[in-house]
């Protein structure tokens, strides 16, 4: 039977990875160049980048001259897929359909859409019809706010008029082949996922969901794994700071006896 | 050492030439059937719906080639909607005829089983028995229909959804039909993509 996926989401800003905290605070992990070849390494069922810069400006800060400077966030992608042996998905910004050509040509195998599946849903129903549902990942950053899920845009920071069941209705409508779940309020706190709401999210939805958001230990995967129907689990910042965080984790999954590769 | 990889317009080639370039081979896209004909190994890529594809095989006269690639004995690998293709017909969104260089047909997920679909992620391939057995491992699966080979000894592997499928065939030692995607597969992916063309 298919199998839960665990999966690291990268983040690159200006150039650089950076962890996040509530989609706010952004502090430097590294070179892009030197962050990519070891994640590259690892035996990862999927990667997922965002992009979120803001200026559009890149500059990997090289800090050894064997290794050449970025310039652009296509430079990057190709640089990220040249050696990646594994599903990899790309998004962050994402306004138009030559954009979603592009990454997909240049190696990304889905892109993830934020702003445009609400700003301009017809661009997102033709890369559907184009390219594919397994090539569209639909991303819902949300809130729980008096106790309930409040979806966002724009890093955070526009509210939109949704209420979950509507929101899973629209997703349903518009034919995404996946759903990128994330918490801000968890992210970057490391407190665990919010399984009440990825329960629901997941129960409404009758496509794969990804769950992110809150992630500190092995043991906060365990909890998002039990979720019934969950397809993955996604952190951010935790494996940055961990010594061979993904197979240890991978490894402690697989002995509860939960359904990992 | 070469291999030509068939472009025919029909989804991402990037993967399966950077896993080709990554494991030492030079690839050559290939367009037109004269070009096929300077290769011994040939990867037959694709992603989308069976009928559009064997159409713009056919009006480039890619098929043909292909075909006398298969008759020469040369290596041919089809992977996902490539592996499809190799099979005589399919009934994605009508009747269609394919390359028919395994026996059997194409049919679809819907129907057959009550999980989602697409089949999507890691799953597990077998190969049952025989030389291929250590490739047995989990692969990375995209797809809505699924192979049945005539005839069993055509079977390289099989997966697990809701019901056994082919997930891999063969036939002789030279053709070579992947369900899954050895080029986002990790290592296990690069090694089975090593074996079938050395």
């Amino acid at each position: 039977m298919v199998k839960l996926r665990l999966i690291p989401v990268l983040y690159i800003k200006n150039g650089l990875i950076v962890r996040s905290e509530r989609f706010q605070e952004h502090k430097i992990i590294g070179n892009l160049i030197n962050e990519v070849r070891r994640y590259n390494q690892w035996d990862i069922d999927e990667l997922v980048y965002i992009d979120i810069s803001r200026e559009r400006v890149y500059d990997s800060r090289r800090d050894d001259h064997k290794i050449k400077r970025i310039s652009s966030i296509d430079e990057a992608l190709n640089l990220i897929a040249k050696e990646c042996f594994m599903p990899l998905t790309f998004g962050g910004g994402i306004r138009d359909l030559p954009t979603i050509k592009k990454y997909l040509k240049n190696g990304a195998d889905k892109v993830v859409l934020n702003k445009i599946l609400h700003s301009n849903k017809a661009i997102a129903k033709q890369a559907i019809e184009l390219f594919g549902a397994q090539a569209i990942v639909a991303s819902l950053d949300y809130r729980v706010i008096r106790g309930e899920i409040v979806f966002f845009v724009d890093n955070g920071t526009q509210a939109l008029p949704y209420s979950v069941e509507e929101m899973a209705d629209f997703i349903h409508d518009l034919g995404c082949g996946e759903v990128l779940f994330t918490s801000i309020d968890n992210d970057g706190m490391g407190g665990g996922y919010d399984i009440k709401s990825i329960s629901k999210m997941v129960s409404l939805l009758k496509i794969p969901v990804v769950a992110c958001g809150g992630a500190i230990s092995a043991f906060d995967f365990m909890e998002a794994a039990k979720v019934p129907g969950i397809s993955g689990i996604a952190a951010g910042n935790m494996f940055h700071f961990t010594e061979n965080i993904y197979p240890r984790s991978k490894a402690k999954l697989k002995s509860k006896q939960l359904h990992f590769r | 050492m070469k291999v030509g990889v068939v472009n025919y317009g029909m989804g991402n080639l990037a993967s399966v030439v950077n896993a080709l370039e990554f494991i030492g081979y030079t690839v050559d896209l290939i367009d037109a059937p004269e070009q096929v004909e300077k290769h011994s190994r040939l990867i037959l890529p694709g992603v989308g719906a069976f009928g559009k594809a064997m159409n713009r095989l056919r009006s480039s006269a890619l098929d043909k080639a292909i075909v006398n690639a298969s008759e020469q004995s040369k290596t041919i690998i089809g992977i996902c909607l490539g592996m499809q293709l190799l099979f005589s017909r399919s009934s994605e969104f009508g009747n269609h005829e394919g390359l028919n260089l395994i026996a059997g047909e194409v049919l679809p997920f819907s129907g057959e089983t009550d999980l989602r679909v697409p089949h999507l992620g890691w799953n597990e391939a077998r190969s049952p028995e025989g030389e291929f057995s250590e490739f047995s491992s989990d692969f990375y699966f995209v797809h809505s229909f699924y192979c049945v080979p005539t005839n069993e000894s055509d079977v390289l592997f099989t997966t697990n959804y809701g019901f056994e499928f082919c997930s891999g065939a063969k036939f002789g030692d030279h053709i070579y039909g992947l369900q899954f995607h050895p080029e986002k597969s990790q290592q296990a992916g690069l090694r089975l993509l090593k074996r079938l063309l050395s």
